[in-house]
């Protein structure tokens, strides 16, 4: 892998008075990847999304955007970025051509440049038909592309999106959905949320930040490789008693689900679908229904970011 | 770059009521309190006439206006600047500054430049009534550009008073009390010291008043404007160190 290095954050660390939000935060993001930023509320997301884009300062560690330090040369790096905070920042009194002219001269984009560079940011968010009405008379979800407009419009390598979705209306949400993964091909997108299936469906890597500190940062790819492997859910007509299940090769528990499923739990190399096909032949259990139990996001999310894994495991 | 944000910070400010509501309620005292004096001129003219060494049309009318003119934008400047960077705080635009690239400094000259354009428009409006006079007599107009100097160099003080208290707080209504506060003690710090700056009392000497006052008398002393300009670099300066300080969170 030699691709670009575009976001690079260095054990980067932050206070609130005596209370850590950011503990040692490492990690790096490449050229036309999209990296999902998971956590519970209050977990340190947002403020490592203000780190990154300099509204605020960390307490120790360094973020280099695109080859420029941020402390150092914080005009360079902030050129490669585009923000889109939890609110988009938008000037009511203005209308979306008004404000988004603005955003292209604050970017420091040429005047003759302005014009293309806006029509092009509204046509990439789905803005054309409300260029002249007032932002403070849109809708919610229609302000919030409004604010990915502001983001992409001097085409940043980077773009940042801290939790885009909160608060529109389905359809919306799939639109922005599809917005992000057509930004994924161009630039760089650091997203940041609550929401686990969004993850899945844009983003390329996953990271799970709970309490100030990186507790998983995996690919999405390799993290579905890694878990769907680990049990199969399954339905006899006639079940077995769960201790004969258990002593099958590979097998290292059984557990009852909702009637009439089981849940059979292996090691990840030993799988024992065999096995138990020819078991159920030969004892005539009426193996009707057997697969595999993918272990979603969710489960490691929750599993990551509460203290005692092993009850939740129990209570599933 | 800073003209960019002046300049959207100057149109901002007509598109809501306030900036009209201002100009309007300004101009309207204003040019009453001129009526006034110059019905005054006219009462006392016959007396004015049998002295030696009477004082002008310009000392009687346009020193006084300007006097007054300082007084009523000491009430309205905070109303002007309490939204600079308080409301952008509140509604979270802020980020929008702080992640573009730009400096600090830029942010808050840009803002501070936009409040200067619409003062300068009302310092332009003020002047338009004095100025009218010269349709039907002649005024000193040596004295007439003192105060005028001396009303703009005050108004940018208060200006930059109202900046630096509006990004201290994330409610204008604080920043403008605050700000009117500050600057009223500023002109009233010297009550005790009847006026005179030059007996060697610190608060004489911070007084905004004795500062301003030379300037209606038509004496431009190098000093007071000096004075002006460090209280402005002042304030600009401490604007940008605090909204520095907060990207910090220290």
């Amino acid at each position: 892998m030699n691709a670009e290095v575009l976001v690079d954050i260095k054990e980067v660390s932050r206070f609130y008075g005596d209370n850590q939000a950011l503990k040692n935060v490492s990690f790096r993001v490449q050229k036309g990847e999209v990296l999902g930023f998971l956590g519970p509320n209050g977990a340190g997301k947002t403020t490592a999304m203000q780190i990154i884009t300099g509204n605020l300062a960390p307490s120790s560690g360094s973020v280099t955007i695109a080859g420029h330090d941020l402390l150092e040369d914080p005009r360079a790096a902030k050129a490669a970025i585009g923000y889109l905070p939890e609110q988009p920042p938008v000037y009511r009194e203005l209308t979306v051509d008004e404000y988004l002219d603005y955003c292209a001269a604050l970017n420091r984009i040429a005047k003759s440049q302005c014009r293309p560079a806006r029509e092009t940011a509204k046509e990439k968010c789905g803005l054309s038909d409300v260029g002249r009405r007032l932002i403070g008379n849109l809708s919610k979800g229609y302000q919030q592309r409004v604010g990915l407009a502001q983001a992409v419009i001097h085409l940043p390598p980077v773009v940042v999106l801290d939790e885009p979705t909160v608060g529109l209306d389905p359809i919306q949400i799939r639109e922005i959905r599809e917005l992000i993964r057509e930004l994924g091909k161009e630039h760089s997108v650091i997203l940041s949320t609550h929401i686990l299936p969004e993850v899945q469906l844009v983003c390329d890597y996953v990271q799970i930040i709970n309490k100030g500190e990186l507790v998983l940062s995996d690919s999405i790819g390799g993290l579905q490789h890694h878990l769907k492997g680990a049990s199969h859910t399954v339905a006899f007509r006639q079940a077995p008693d769960l201790s004969v299940l258990e002593q099958i090769a590979g097998v290292k528990s059984v557990q009852r689900e909702k009637e009439p499923y089981l849940r059979i739990f292996f090691e990840p190399d030993k799988d024992p679908t065999d096995e138990i096909v020819k078991l159920s032949v030969e004892n005539k259990w009426g193996l009707y229904e057997m697969r595999p139990g993918r272990v979603s996001l969710e489960e490691i999310f929750v599993e990551l970011t509460t203290d005692e894994p092993a009850s939740q495991e129990a209570a599933a | 770059m800073i003209l960019t944000i002046a300049w959207r910070e100057f149109r901002s400010l007509f598109l809501s009521p306030l900036a009209w509501v201002i100009l309007a309620v300004v101009q309207l005292i204003l040019a009453f309190m001129f009526l006034g004096h110059i019905e005054q001129y006219l009462i006392w003219q016959s007396r004015l006439l049998g002295m030696d060494d009477a004082p002008g049309l310009t000392e009687i009318i346009v020193a006084p206006l300007f006097g007054n003119a300082a007084i009523v934008l000491l009430l309205i400047v905070p109303l002007i600047t309490m939204r600079l960077v308080s409301e952008e705080r509140r509604n979270r635009t802020l980020s929008l500054l702080f992640s573009a690239p730009i400096s600090m400094t830029e942010i808050v000259l840009g803002k501070y430049l936009g409040i200067l354009l619409f003062l300068l428009l009302v310092l332009c409006m003020i002047a338009l009534m004095p100025l009218s006079l010269l349709i039907g007599s002649s005024i000193d107009l040596g004295l007439f550009a003192s105060g005028l100097l001396g009303l703009g160099l005050l108004l940018a003080g208060f200006a930059a008073i109202g900046l630096y208290m509006s990004t201290l707080t994330q409610h204008p209504t604080v920043a403008a009390i605050a700000s009117f506060g500050a600057l009223l003690l500023f002109w009233i710090l010297d009550w005790s010291g009847e006026g005179t700056a030059g007996n060697g009392s610190v608060l004489a000497y911070l007084s905004l008043l004795n500062h301003y006052e030379p300037f209606l008398r038509g004496i431009f002393d190098s000093a007071d404007a000096i004075f002006h300009l460090l209280f402005i670099a002042t304030f600009l300066v401490l604007s940008i160190r605090h909204l520095d300080a907060d990207r910090m969170g220290a």
